[in-house]
């Protein structure tokens, strides 16, 4: 092996984090993701002061159009209930099971890559075997079923996510594992008696970072738009108020007031395509591509 | 190519067992056994009729025992019994397959079609405006929820236009038959196949053009156009077919995500296929029926894939099984 170039060495962690970030800001498409976020976290942080009260209750006449009353600016549906209510209460839904169904997605998925890649063997057969079975049984369905089975709630549905979309990424981690663990940094670790899990920690993962990143925000994206394909069909947690379930209840009314229906797919497609917008923005940042337009 | 065979056969039986571990699994996670949701269905549960009805399915022997005869249930294609709709599972499931099939069918070719005429478009005039197009509309389809796009179409082509059927997959009081009911059919199957091929369509598009982009910097490709072969031709003869093979390996995998967007595109058409099957044995809490969908429809993937193995091979000789 020739010697290392230094110009492919990973970069010290400040050196990372700057150049990532200004990189990413120049990239336009990230950019536009990284304001349509920040806007629907604003909408979740500022729900409650500029809704105050229980977005499911009955606020005014129903049926509203927007423009109709100055205090519905969306319009309400046809229970009355204010229609830009929902949507700043439901982005805090969204966002809150998003992230924290891909949290579990992520602690399992790069749990199993990295044993998976990191012992090799048996250890790794068992476990593709496992991940190839949860890449078979249909994602969709197999949520519905847990999240049936266990009743809706916030904790179930996030649980039923996290458990069946973390295939992938485990198969991604162990492809980098299996890579760096025969990489010289990772070698001399074993040669100095380092443990296993001091090398796993300290110098395997941390390299798989830019690519768990990148998983990361599609994770977040899908998870919102499973939930919202859950409380659609009934099965979001009744007790709050969420888009998909919006979309649902807005279904009765489409002959005659498609607006109900129409808004909060609205909302749904900026939040998923501001998490796609940044994870192709950091795609093309951190493996390398920044400067090929 | 007989190793190929045997090692897909051990695979197919492990993935078998895992489901089925699975599906007992989840149907001892719900609350109360079987004996209790027929008990309250029938109004009377004395105690020594439920322990009769557990006596009668086997629900008081051991978890083992019990699995080892749902094991040997399955291996019979004996899925159990649904006692909402009062048919067999797999003979519930066979009516429904078929309706499933052609929706998924259509949709996959729709979304093959368009989206790699589009990816081929959009790699042939990468950085250009149509390009640009493209990508964004592929991105805006990429983020939009399948369900959210079938009331939609529904608003704009059967409410506004009225130019397409709203649900269903024929016009009952037709009473139609032969080429007509084909017509027909077709007419039902329009709406919910574009909207379940829309978000595939996307994912084609950009992965077509990334294949495209990449297969043009390869050195094979810089010697056609040494040798002055015409861009078009480049593009038709050795781009377009070596790009393609990605596109195979992501539908295999994606199988099992189109068979979910099936359930909520059936749901909002009022299809009548697995999916809408599986809705409402979600809300009568027939777990039967339920984890018999996920077990044949799990099936139906890794049977797919196996195919899919295969046609590799035809696309692309220097790929063999083994």
């Amino acid at each position: 092996m020739a010697l290392p170039d230094t110009a492919s060495l990973p970069p010290t962690r400040t050196d990372f984090r700057d150049r990532t970030v200004g990189r990413l800001l120049r990239r336009p498409s990230a950019l536009v993701g990284l304001i349509l976020l920040a806007g629907i976290l604003a909408m979740a942080g500022f729900a409650d002061i500029a809704f105050p009260g229980d977005p499911l209750d009955m606020a005014g006449t129903p049926l509203l159009r927007p423009g109709d009353a100055a205090e519905f600016p969306l319009g309400t549906d046809m229970m009355g209930r204010d229609l830009a209510s929902g949507i700043f209460h439901g982005a805090r839904v969204s966002l809150l099971i998003g992230g924290v169904a891909a949290l579990v997605s992520l602690v399992i998925g790069i749990g199993i890559g990295a044993l998976s890649g990191y012992y090799g063997g048996r250890v790794d057969r068992a476990l593709m075997r496992v991940t190839e079975l949860f890449q078979t049984i249909p994602p969709f369905l197999f949520t519905l079923a847990l999240v049936a089975i266990l009743q809706p709630s916030i904790a179930t549905i996030t649980t039923a996510i996290g458990i069946t979309s973390w295939s992938g990424l485990a198969r991604l981690v162990r492809a980098e594992v299996l890579r760096l663990r025969n990489s010289e940094l990772a070698q001399a670790s074993i040669i100095l008696g380092a443990s296993d899990a001091r090398i796993i920690f300290l110098h395997i993962l941390p390299n798989t970072l830019a690519p768990v990143i990148v998983s990361a925000s599609i994770l977040v994206a899908t998870a919102i738009l499973t939930e919202s394909s859950l409380s659609f069909l009934g099965l979001g947690d009744p007790n709050v108020v969420s888009w998909g379930g919006m979309v649902g209840a807005g279904r009765e009314t489409i002959r005659t007031d498609p607006h109900v229906a129409a808004i909060p797919g609205v909302a749904i497609v900026i939040a998923v395509l501001a998490l796609n917008l940044l994870g192709d923005g950091l795609n093309d940042v951190l493996n390398g591509k920044g400067e090929r337009r | 190519m007989l190793t190929y065979l045997r090692r897909s056969a051990a695979q197919l039986v492990f993935v078998l067992l895992g489901i089925a571990l699975i599906n007992f699994f989840l149907l001892h996670l719900a609350p109360g056994d079987a004996a209790q949701v027929l008990a309250g269905e029938s109004g009377a549960a004395t105690p020594e009729y439920m322990e009769a009805l557990r006596r009668q399915f086997g629900l008081d022997q051991p978890l083992y025992i019990q699995f080892l005869r749902y094991l040997g249930n399955l291996a019979t294609f004996d899925l159990g019994y649904s006692f909402r709709q009062s048919l067999p599972v797999s003979e519930l499931i066979l009516q429904r397959l078929p309706a499933t099939l052609l929706l998924m069918g259509t949709a996959i070719g729709f979304a093959l079609v368009a989206g790699c005429s589009l990816g081929f478009l959009a790699a042939r005039r990468a950085g250009k405006l149509t390009d640009t197009v493209i990508s964004i509309v592929a991105l805006l389809f990429y983020a939009t929820p399948v369900f959210w796009v079938g009331i939609m179409l529904i608003v704009v082509f059967s409410v506004i236009l009225d130019w397409l059927p709203v649900g269903g997959m024929t016009s009952v009081e037709a009473n139609l038959s032969g080429l007509a009911l084909v017509g027909d059919v077709a007419l039902h199957l329009v709406l919910p196949a574009v909207t379940l091929g829309l978000f595939y369509l996307a994912i084609y598009a950009r992965l077509m053009r990334a294949a495209m982009l990449e297969v043009y910097g390869q050195d094979f490709v810089r010697t056609a156009r040494a040798k002055g072969v015409r861009p078009r031709r480049i593009a038709w003869r050795h781009v377009l077919r070596n790009a393609l093979l990605p596109i195979v390996t992501t539908l295999g995998v994606q199988l099992g995500s189109i068979l979910g967007g099936a359930v909520l595109v059936e749901t909002v058409f009022s299809w009548p296929g697995l999916g809408r099957l599986a809705f409402s044995a979600l809300f009568q809490r027939d777990l039967n029926l339920l984890l018999g969908i996920l077990f044949c429809s799990s099936v139906v993937v890794v049977l797919v894939n196996i195919a899919v193995d295969l046609v590799y091979t035809l696309l692309d000789p220097r790929i063999e099984l083994g």
